[in-house]
Order: structure tokens, then sequence, then C-alpha cells
């Protein structure tokens, strides 16, 4: 090896300008680039059309064909919240997450919990909690179809205690139906991401506090609750944005959002609007109104969760 | 899509030697005691389901008696044949493949790339794509829906083509973020040891880093799986020829349209699902502990 293949400190003379333009490694820009052209073309790009298909009169024409699309103003989304069909399905996730959100974080702090210890069969109860979360919606919707259905097992068992209409077509217990079995097909993240944090508990606190004569529920309240806040903010917000989502659940557990729209999710109602109907305008109007809804119970969810 | 927010090689994986000590006397305690009951119970109403997937799809009439999910005899293939002659399920499950693997191999390829550069390079623009590969990961994809269909649909023609599949998920950003924190991880040393000796950075990248990392591009890769084995509503969109459809689509048009005319309805939708949970759930029961945490200490201190 000889000194010439060293490489000159950053800051000499002969590279120093093309270093202040490019970096000191212009080749990172090589590397990054196919992924940053991704994200323009699939998220930046799409993003700016959602929003400026909502202000426009649009509609769906053959490739290559160019046709007038008027600029509206707030026609989409007078539209919109005047629509009853929009209203009630805002109304729908507003029942969905108010379900699922905390039952998520309570029973995925308890399971975390749970598992947090040197018990046998860990291994064998962590993976069984995620198998929902992995495997595809369609097919598990597929056999709670089966449980759940009119003369299925779980309404079998229930005999005359089972709920009539039965669950699905029942319009007061569709969506939290829909929120239960969210909660059990994610879960098994939420599990892991509270496992993680349990990890970063210091153990001293759980052994100070023991001597002192605190009782599990004391360091349950205050020592872990405390400890693993920065996931539960994550776990909330994640839960929300995943819920406010969902389409496919609607559409295949209830056939549709049904019943007559009890259960229809804001996307499920986006996609009978604008690909169904041929009303992509409205539909993005329902998109960009649903972040903004999702955005403000994401913020103040955190200003809750984190404010001391 | 998967939104999953992983912690990064950080946390390890001996939780159990970091668990909280039980107190109590020895061998026995009540906390013990209800630690199983809750775990027991978890296990249960988790796995359950499958299990009655399971069976369900081997039965040839569906008995819904609490001694249903328990059956003795009545064992038949029948259902699978049933399932196979309405949605050809060769076909379906080729097309999921298809899908899955392309968006794996381009995620693997430029998430190593990008990952690389923003752990390991300093270039002008790193510190924005640092942040726009967070943020995108609480853009809703269903709010791109219309566009994204506009675009891929509507003017470049893709629908009914396995790339109009794969675009709008080929670069997984939790992989990115994922492949970051492992290189990160790489004592900063190696690099300037290797640059010093002459190596380009693809050299380095492939013949010192990537090594290093494989425990990674197996987390990544499962990962990455479950989101298109498992999509529904973006295939379901711009898939309307049948010879086209992932397994997802076509089982999910099965249960909405057809079939209430089979002879065994739900058998034939259970064993449907069975192809299609079988191996999502048997890739993570062989990996599962890569889906927590990385063996990489060793090959890092080494």
């Amino acid at each position: 090896m000889t000194t010439a293949t060293v490489p000159r400190p950053a800051g000499t003379p002969r590279r120093s300008r093309l270093a202040t333009v490019l970096g000191r490694q212009p080749l990172g820009i090589a590397f990054a680039a196919p992924y940053a052209i991704f994200l323009a073309a699939v998220f930046a790009y799409p993003l700016g059309l959602a929003v400026w298909i909502s202000f426009h009169d649009y509609f769906f024409t053959a490739p290559g064909a160019s046709v007038d699309r008027p600029f509206v103003g707030f026609d989409n989304y007078a539209t919109v919240l005047s629509d009853p069909d929009v209203r009630r399905s805002f109304y729908n996730v507003g029942v969905f997450l108010v379900i699922n959100v905390p039952l998520t974080v309570v029973l995925s702090l308890l399971l975390a919990n749970a598992l947090n210890a040197p018990i046998r069969g860990r291994t064998f109860f962590r993976s069984s909690f995620y198998v929902p979360y992995i495997t595809a919606s369609v097919a598990c919707v597929a056999v709670w179809l089966f449980l759940f259905s009119q003369d299925g097992m779980v309404n079998q068992v229930l005999g005359p205690l089972a709920p009539d209409p039965s669950w699905l077509v029942n319009s007061t217990l569709a969506m939290p139906f829909i929120a239960v079995f969210v909660t059990w097909k994610q879960l098994g993240l939420y599990i892991l991401l509270y496992l993680a944090a349990l990890q970063s508990v210091p153990k001293e606190l759980y052994e100070s506090s023991s001597v002192d004569g605190a009782s599990r529920w004391q360091q349950l309240r205050n020592v872990t609750i405390p400890g693993v806040r920065p996931a539960t903010t994550l776990v909330v917000i994640l839960a929300t944005i995943t819920g406010a989502n969902m389409f496919t659940e609607p559409y295949l557990l209830t056939n549709g959002g049904g019943p007559d729209g009890a259960s229809a999710s804001p996307v499920l109602v986006m996609y009978q609007k604008g690909i169904e109907q041929g009303n992509p305008d409205v539909a993005s109007a329902i998109g960009v109104l649903l972040v903004g809804v999702v955005l403000a119970i994401s913020l103040t969810n955190r200003w809750l969760l984190e404010r001391d | 899509m998967a939104h999953a927010v992983v912690t990064g090689p950080a946390a390890p994986e001996d939780e159990a030697s970091r668990a909280v000590p039980v107190p109590g006397p020895r061998g026995f305690s009540w906390g013990t005691v209800v630690r199983y009951v809750v775990l027991a119970l978890g296990a249960v109403v988790f796995l359950f389901p499958f299990y009655y997937m399971l069976v369900g799809s081997f039965q040839a009439k569906s008995d819904t008696s609490i001694g249903g999910a328990f059956p003795i005899g009545g064992w038949t293939l029948n259902n699978y044949k049933e399932i196979n002659s309405r949605v050809d399920l060769v076909q379906s499950l080729a097309n999921s493949g298809i899908f899955t693997a392309g968006v794996i191999l381009a995620t693997v390829v430029f998430g190593v790339l990008a990952g690389y550069a923003l752990a390991v390079l300093h270039f002008r623009g790193r510190g924005s794509l640092f942040a726009a590969m967070l943020l995108v990961q609480l853009v809703p994809f269903q709010l791109l829906i219309i566009p994204l269909y506009v675009m891929i649909v509507r003017s470049y023609g893709l629908a009914d083509s396995y790339l109009g599949m794969i675009v709008p998920f080929a670069i997984n950003s939790t992989a990115v973020f994922i492949f970051r924190q492992f290189f990160l991880q790489l004592p900063e040393d190696l690099f300037s040891a290797a640059r010093i000796d002459g190596a380009g950075e693809l050299r380095i990248l492939w013949s010192i880093a990537l090594p290093l990392v494989r425990p990674a591009l197996l987390t990544v890769t499962l990962l990455t799986f479950i989101g298109p084995w498992n999509e529904f509503l973006w295939p379901f969109l711009i898939t309307k020829d049948n010879s086209m459809q992932p397994l997802a689509v076509s089982l999910a048009n099965y249960l909405s349209n057809v079939a209430g005319r089979a002879s065994n309805p739900f058998g034939a939708i259970l064993a449907g699902a069975v192809v299609l949970a079988a191996p999502a759930v048997a890739l993570f029961v062989a990996f599962q502990r890569h889906f927590t945490s990385s063996d990489l200490g060793s090959g890092v201190k080494g």
C-alpha cells in the first residue's frame, strides 16, 4: 500500500468545490436515486394530484385524450360534506376508533407484559400472537364469516343469547364487530412493539419499587405504563391510521358496508364513488378530508399522551 | 400496506434475561399462574380461527355445532377440488408469487443501495431523503388510490399487468429504514479502511457491508413479503382479467359472488383461505426469530 492511495481529507482545495455541491461522496446520489425517484413518482406526485383533482371537475378519460377539466373551487367538498353516505362513513370510523384504539392499547400491553418474563413456551406464545397479523385479511375474513354467520358456531354456543339480527347484518353491531375483528387481526404487531419498548424500562425501577413494597398493580401504573409511553403514542397513531383506512373488512365481512351503510368506511365510499360511479373528483375530496381528520386525531392523541 | 415500524437492531433478543424477576417463593406464585392463563387465553383466541379454518377445509359437510370443531370423520379433499375448479389456484398462486417476488426484488436491490447511501455516504440531499422516508410512512396508501388509479390504469394503460401491480409497492420504505439502521451499526473504521485500500463504494457495499447485514436481508424479505402477498385493494382495483388476479383477489371475488352455488360453500372458501394463509404462516414460523431482532452482534464485534 502506498501513500498515494490515501484519499485527501475533505476540504483540500482540489476536491472542495465538487464536495460542496454534491457532498463528500457524490456516488451516494446515484445509490439513492432509484428510491428518491420512486418516492417522487408514487407518493409526492399522486399526493399533489389527489389535491388537484379534488378542486377540479375531473372524470376518467381514455389514455391520451385531452379534455377540459375546469377548476371548481370547493364544489367537490360541498358535495361530499352534504352527502349522507359520506357523513355516515365518517361517523362509522369514529365508532370504530373509539372501540378499536383503547382495546388495542390495553390488550397489546397486557399480552406484551405477560410475555415479558422467562417462561416456558415463550416463542410459541409470541408467534401465535402474530399469526393473524401476517395472514391475508381475505383469509381471516373467510373464517370469521363462517364463525359469526347466522347459524355459525358462535351463535350456536351463545344459543338464546345470540344477537338478533345476527352480528354482520345487525346495524348496531356491524361496526363494533369490525372493530373487534381488526383489533384481533393487528394486535400481533403492537404486541411486538410493546415487547421491544418493555426492554428499555430500567430493571432497577422494578427492583427498588418492589423493595419499597409496591404491589404489582402499582408497578404497572407507576413504572411500566410511564416507561412505555413513547410506544403507546406510536401504537395509538398506527392503530388510528390503519383503522381510518380500512377497506377490505367492510367490503367483504359486511358485504359492502352493510346493512344499509351502517358499516361503510370512508375508503369504501371512496371506492364506490370514485371507481364504481366514476367520480374521481368527489372521491379525492373524501380522501383529502380523511387524511385531514386522521392527522388531526393523531396530533391530538400525541399531545394528550406526551404532555406532562 | 405494512406500516410496521421497527425499532432497529438495537433491541436485543434476550428479552427474557432482562425480564422482571418474579417475586414470591420459588417455583410457584399466583403471578405466574395469572401470566400463563392470560397467555393461554390469548393463544386460543388467536389460533382457534386458524384451526377451525384448517378443519373446516377438510370436512365434507359444514357442521357449525361445537362438536363440528372436533370432527372424528367426514374428511375429504373435495373442498380443494371445488375451489380449484372455480378459481384457478395454480394461476392465482403464480400471480401472487410474481407480484410478491417483484416487490421483494426491487425492495432488496434498491433498498440496500438507498439504505447504504443514507447510512454511510455523505451526499447532497441526504437529510431531505431521510425526512421524506419517514414522512412517507404517515401517508395512507388509500388516499393515493384515486390518483394512482388515474396514472397507472388511465394514463399508462397498465391495468391487468404485473408491472402495474408492483409499481406502487416497489420499494418498501420500512425496508429502507431497516437497512439504514443495520448499516449504521457497522463501525465507521471498516469503511475508511476499505477506502484506504482502494475499494470503490460498490465493492465495499457488496463484499464488506452486505455480508455483515445478512440478517437484515432476511428480516426485510419477511416483512416485505406480507405486504403484496396479502394486499387486496390495489390488485383488486387494477385487475379485471381473472387470469391476472392474485389469490387474495380471486378468493375475495369467489367469496362475494359465487360462493352460494357450491355444495359446501364454506368448505371451499376455507380451503382457499388455507392455501392463501399457508405460505405466509409457514415462512414466519420457520424464521420467527428474525422477525423481532437480529443476530448482528457477532458480525460487528469480530
